[in-house]
């Protein structure tokens, strides 16, 4: 491997790694802001509503991979100074 | 952490872990991973019902990642996609029935183990064949030539004349892709899409596995266009199921968006990871995955056991 190939590699990892620990910090606070908050409701829905419950499951992962692919997406860009990859 | 849907506790790193390998895997082969995912959720203590449910909504949502992802990249042909769910819905239906046929008959798990070892096997066999022969053609071309191996992106197949033969096949109405570079029979496309729910419905998961390779060998799609266009397939598929299963109660959606979470950073990084191979290394990369789906269901027929 070339010296600016291993430097890319580098970069690209020691990118990845800061990434990682953002990202894990956003889940942490995801988990307990969001899914604190929405688990009764949830619940609740589940057992009362099946339908509207089954809809919002699909726009709640729809919408959660919309959020976190642009967060990512984001970090990554900003991490390699405005490449997205 | 208690999830109160399914009455289970779970440590959501394990789901993390979990979501992130199968992104990772999902993002680079454009399968759902659910030969992975369904037993991991069991192995944590999860009712094979809600595994399956909860597997399928978490697939929704890393599919959405790695097929937006994919996009951005150029690998998705959403004209191909819209047809092929129709095909693909229509034939989960048809597997569910045939299910629900051997189920009346009494030799289901049977049946389904043995069928679905075979499909698994001749895959993998059939892929490690062609990639192998592709590979070894471009290396023994280019050893004289100053043109070097295949380069990322690129692709060709083995199996080219078979694929030139079906497209060959003119049954009205003629369907022009421009993004995949391909003129073929609707009647065609929706066959693939129909076998590929077929293994899904009767097999059970995505049948990502199936779907993938049949784009390749039978329709001709490039590679990296096959894997993108089989994500966004699976968006509109996997709602479906995760709708009917959501209803039937067999869905834990905080597990899924736990899950997510890691499947999420897995799934863009197995999708950039495409850029750097070619066609046929990732079939060849491809190989392993449906044996480990025989291993699965070998080890559950000769124990008893369900992984």
């Amino acid at each position: 491997m070339s010296p600016r190939s291993k430097t890319e590699v580098r970069r690209t990892l020691r990118a990845f790694a800061l990434e990682l620990v953002l990202y894990a910090g956003l889940v942490v606070v995801y988990f307990f802001a969001v899914l604190h908050f929405l688990g009764g409701w949830l619940v609740q829905l589940e057992t009362q509503h099946i339908r509207v419950y089954a809809v919002v499951a699909i726009l709640l992962i729809i919408g959660q991979a919309v959020v976190l692919e642009s967060v990512t997406t984001g970090l990554l860009r900003l991490l390699r100074g405005g490449r997205s990859e | 952490m208690f999830f109160p849907i399914s009455q289970a506790h779970v440590n959501p790193i394990y789901l993390v872990v979990v979501g992130f390998v199968i992104g990772l895997l999902g993002g680079f082969f454009g399968v759902g991973g659910s030969f992975i995912a369904g037993p991991a959720l069991r192995l944590a203590g999860i009712d094979w019902n809600f595994a399956v449910g909860t597997d399928l909504a978490h697939i929704v949502g890393k599919s959405v990642v790695a097929a937006k992802r994919h996009r951005a990249l150029g690998n998705v042909d959403l004209r191909l996609g819209f047809i092929m769910a129709l095909g693909t819905i229509a034939g989960a239906e048809a597997g569910a029935q045939l299910i629900q046929m051997l189920k009346r008959a009494g030799n289901v798990n049977f049946v389904v183990s043995v069928v679905s070892i075979v499909i698994y096997l001749s895959i993998s066999t059939f892929m490690l064949w062609e990639s192998w022969k592709t590979l070894a053609r471009a290396k023994s071309r280019n050893a004289g030539s100053k043109s070097g191996p295949l380069r990322a992106k690129s692709d060709e197949s083995a199996f080219q004349h078979v694929t030139t033969a079906i497209q060959r096949w003119r049954i009205p109405p003629m369907i022009s892709l421009p993004a995949s570079g391909v003129t073929i029979s609707l009647w065609i496309i929706l066959l693939v899409a129909f076998v590929g729910g077929l293994c899904s419905g009767f097999l059970g998961g995505g049948a990502g596995y199936i779907r993938m390779p049949s784009m390749v060998y039978i329709l001709g799609i490039p590679t990296h266009l096959a894997v993108g266009t089989d994500l966004f397939e699976i968006i509109i598929s996997a709602s479906y199921g995760t709708f009917s299963h959501a209803i039937k109660g067999n869905v834990d959606i905080l597990i899924a968006l736990v899950m997510h979470t890691g499947a999420a950073i897995g799934a863009q990084l197995g999708a950039i990871s495409t850029q750097y191979f070619a066609g046929p290394k990732i079939r060849l990369a491809f190989v392993p995955l449906p044996l480990i789906g025989a291993a699965i269901v070998i080890y559950t027929m000769f124990t008893g056991h369900k992984l």
